[in-house]
């Protein structure tokens, strides 16, 4: 176990590594100009080259690189050409909007989709389980910006009972009033999310239901609870676990479009920002931030499918191959 | 000389490229006066689409520097009234010698910086060279390089010299914040002398400004303003629909109007706007090198009908690029009306009895793909086929702004007077009249305002008669607030959003 850890983190490093290297190349072939967000109609070519200048997107593109990979390793994403605001804090700052985001829209699409998934299979003759299966798939249509839309006219504008939007300036000082803004967009993700999970779980729960194992565990006198718990379960986490990897890697920047629905200062809508001022610093900072985050994500669910399936184990302590 | 744009989800591009300029003043008037019974410590919430890029207006700041902190934090020698005039705010007086070539300015006694300091003469100076500074992205730059020099005869007394005689100096001062010369980090904090101070900007979504004890004039008459910003309209429309905030500065769709006009918690005002929606015809590209071209262009699109599809009744029409709110404006409209008879018959005194083709640049952003759509419906029926081109903000400054690589493009005009652009043949439009020329020339060595307002009406009048770009219409400025609230400015001239005199009941 702790050569695969090992073997892990060196991979995590080389990965990051070599992000940072794609990211910085990829994005200065991108058609743009950062020194255009901060000029104005009326601007002179003078200006237009001061602005240049004053950012140091004149400069060299490998004293740029090197600039950067210089801050990188000493822990400091740079500074925004146009808000001249250290990128670092910055993320941080919307981290706290998007990290508890994320993680309560996951924590509830599990707590909905994995009973639900489990019904709709277990059940699926009955009306109920066809019913459920029907809704997932018809929630796997609904653009989220829709549901966010919907949600708000609902509970925000008619009911009164939530905020429609926007994060307190203060944010977590005020945790009242932040949870509370963060109510709507979580269940608009989560139920958007859960959505997918449903099937996931569903043909997972399936293809179990169907198996020699279970029913030679049945034979051989434990309950259906029992042999559900002790091998179902077991066996259809493993490929679920790899879903769920990608669905919360993938919403924590995916969150954008809800972010712009409820007016969330989240890493998503940074990064839009960034993107549409050519803001590379800042563009280069989210994206390094988030790879990291997606590769660690991908870590603890191979980690964990490994502790629950002795089967992968095995291959790397030098057992079975 | 800016653009605005309106920042829709899909546009926070735009919203972001904050196009406009940096600096900016303008009076503004107050909403409704609804008197006593109003909170002295409330705190008022200002919803906006306009984030500042950064805190400074000589780096870059945009639309949204201008609204939080012009007036607010920052306060110039002079500031804008809401009818477009120039009053005293920091000078206490001014003198103009003869040859209308040296400036003395004497100081308001008594005022200090938010850090404590006491406003001397060595602070205008400072201020003054950091707008025509070479790193300067001021849109008031180029005004203000007649500067010749700056002398602090003593700690109350400023004297600018001219290079040569300029009208607008005074006007153009007002656009210039006085900020604490020994103040670092403009970009993200401030030093000026207003009646706020900045508390914190917390960057996506709040920038808070509170009450200054020290102010030298009539304190805020709120504690705390916090503008909130939003990317997307319909996102803010609700966060003033469950008072998260209590007014917008600049509605900006008009389809969520109505929810508020028949709802008595709220006030919609419509104000005066200097943001005009231009067609630009490159006029040094055939075939709009020739003026009939741009008349029959001009003629051929009912701009009633855009601006009622845009706006639902709301809006201008304007016959020139002069809103009515600048000194020489005359309404132009008779001189472009819609008639598609006359845009054949021109056309063909063109040589185009058929037609032509152009590639139109359109800025990603709303109303610009609704209007280029339209534009391309009404030139069809005289012949003109329409290339649609959607760009980004950042595209359109390269390919249009800077390379002049275009035939015609869709643009908002924030700022008002900025008529004056027609007078230089190097902008991106490439309109070259040298009697044009002549005229901006002359306005500005004008020795009186009368003389400039009347040269400044020819160029007018000559820029519309050669169609020299189309002006669609003059978008209306909606501020839409809370009933409890009065005070409010309601004019958008160059986006400023005075928050002093609101009052929350």
């Amino acid at each position: 176990m702790a050569r695969y850890l090992l073997r892990r983190f060196a991979f995590l490093l080389v990965s990051l590594a070599l992000a940072s290297v794609v990211l910085f190349v990829l994005l200065r072939m991108l058609p743009g100009d950062p020194a255009n967000a901060l000029t104005s109609v009326g601007a002179s070519a003078e200006q237009i080259a001061a602005a240049r200048e004053s950012i140091g997107s004149d400069k060299p593109l490998p004293e740029q690189f090197a600039h950067w990979i210089g801050q990188l390793v000493r822990g400091d994403l740079g500074t925004s050409f146009i808000s001249s605001l250290p990128v670092g804090p910055e993320v941080s700052a919307r981290l706290n909007v998007t990290l508890p985001l994320t993680a309560a829209a996951f924590a509830l699409a599990v707590l909905i989709a994995v009973p639900a998934g489990f019904v709709a299979a277990y059940r699926r003759r009955t009306w109920y389980g066809a019913l459920l299966s029907g809704i997932s798939q018809l929630g796997i249509a609904i653009p989220v910006f829709w549901l966010g839309m919907i949600l708000i006219a609902v509970f925000a504008l008619n009911a009164r009972w939530l905020p429609a939007g926007s994060f307190p300036p203060d944010g977590w000082a005020q945790p009242g009033e932040a949870s509370r803004s963060l109510v709507l967009p979580v269940v608009t993700i989560a139920l958007v999310m859960s959505a997918s999970l449903i099937r996931y779980v569903r043909s997972a729960t399936l293809d179990v239901l169907d198996s020699d194992y279970l029913r030679t565990a049945r034979a051989l006198g434990s309950s259906f609870g029992q042999a559900m718990w002790r091998h179902g379960m077991r066996n259809a986490s493993v490929p679920v676990i790899s879903i769920l990897g990608i669905e919360l890697a993938s919403t924590l920047l995916g969150a954008v479009v809800v972010e712009s629905v409820f007016a969330l200062p989240g890493l998503g809508s940074m990064l839009a920002t960034g993107i549409a001022q050519h803001d590379y610093p800042v563009i280069q900072g989210v994206l390094f931030i988030s790879t990291l985050a997606v590769l660690i994500i991908g870590f603890a669910a191979d980690l964990i499918q490994r502790i629950i399936d002795p089967r992968l184990r095995a291959g790397l302590s030098g057992g079975v191959r | 000389m800016s653009i605005k744009k309106s920042a829709l989800y899909a546009t926070a591009t735009a919203a972001t490229l904050a196009l406009t300029l940096s600096a900016c003043g303008g009076g503004t008037t107050t909403g409704s006066s609804s008197g006593g019974g109003h909170d002295p410590d409330a705190t008022v919430n200002i919803g906006s689409l306009y984030e500042p890029q950064n805190l400074d207006n000589t780096a870059g700041g945009g639309q949204g520097v201008t609204e939080a902190l012009n007036g607010n934090v920052y306060e110039g020698l002079f500031r804008l009234t809401d009818d477009g005039k120039v009053d005293k705010l920091l000078a206490e007086d001014h003198k103009v010698s003869p040859d209308g070539l040296t400036y003395t300015f004497t100081l308001r006694d008594k005022v200090t910086f938010h850090s404590g300091k006491k406003l001397t003469s060595q602070d205008v100076k400072y201020s003054l060279e950091k707008v025509i500074a070479k790193d300067s992205q001021s849109a008031r730059k180029s005004n203000l390089e007649v500067i010749q020099s700056i002398a602090t005869p003593d700690p109350r007394t400023v004297q600018v010299k001219l290079s040569k005689k300029s009208i607008s100096f005074i006007y153009n001062l007002s656009y210039v914040w006085i900020i604490n010369s020994e103040a670092r980090e403009l970009k993200t904090s401030e030093d000026g002398t207003g009646p706020y101070k900045l508390n914190k900007w917390t960057r996506g979504s709040a920038l808070s400004l509170d009450r200054f004890s020290g102010y030298w004039g009539d304190a805020a008459s709120n504690k705390q303003v916090v503008f909130r910003y939003f990317k997307d309209a319909n996102a803010l429309n609700n966060a003033l629909l469950t008072n998260a905030v209590d007014v917008v500065t600049s509605e900006q769709s008009p389809d969520a109007l109505d929810q508020f006009k028949n709802n008595q918690n709220y006030k919609v005002n419509e104000g005066n706007s200097t943001t005009k929606l231009l067609l630009a015809f490159n006029d040094k590209v055939k075939p709009f090198t020739d003026a009939k071209v741009r008349q029959a262009v001009s003629a051929a699109i009912d701009d009633k009908k855009l601006l009622e599809s845009v706006w639902g009744g709301h809006g201008k029409l304007i016959g020139s690029m002069v809103p009515p709110t600048d000194p020489w404006y005359e309404d132009l409209t008779a001189i472009d009306t819609y008639d598609t008879e006359r845009a054949k018959k021109l056309l063909g005194e063109a040589g185009y009895p058929k037609g032509f083709s152009f590639t139109l640049d359109t800025p990603n952003y709303d109303p610009h793909p609704t209007a280029a759509t339209f534009i391309t419906s009404q030139l069809a029926k005289v012949g003109i086929t329409v290339k649609i081109n959607t760009i980004t903000p950042d595209e359109w400054y390269t390919k249009v702004y800077k390379n002049r690589g275009f035939e015609a493009t869709l643009q908002e005009h924030v700022n008002d007077r900025d008529l004056v652009w027609y007078g230089n043949p190097d902008f991106y439009w490439g309109y070259n009249d040298p009697q044009v020329t002549q005229w901006v020339e002359q306005a500005e060595q004008s020795s009186t305002a009368a003389e400039q307002t009347e040269l400044l009406k020819k160029v007018n009048r000559k820029t519309a008669e050669d169609a020299a770009s189309d002006w669609l219409y003059l978008y209306p400025q909606i501020v839409v607030a809370s009933s409890k609230l009065s005070g409010y400015p309601l004019n958008g001239l160059n986006s400023q959003f005075y928050a002093y005199d609101i009052k929350k009941g």
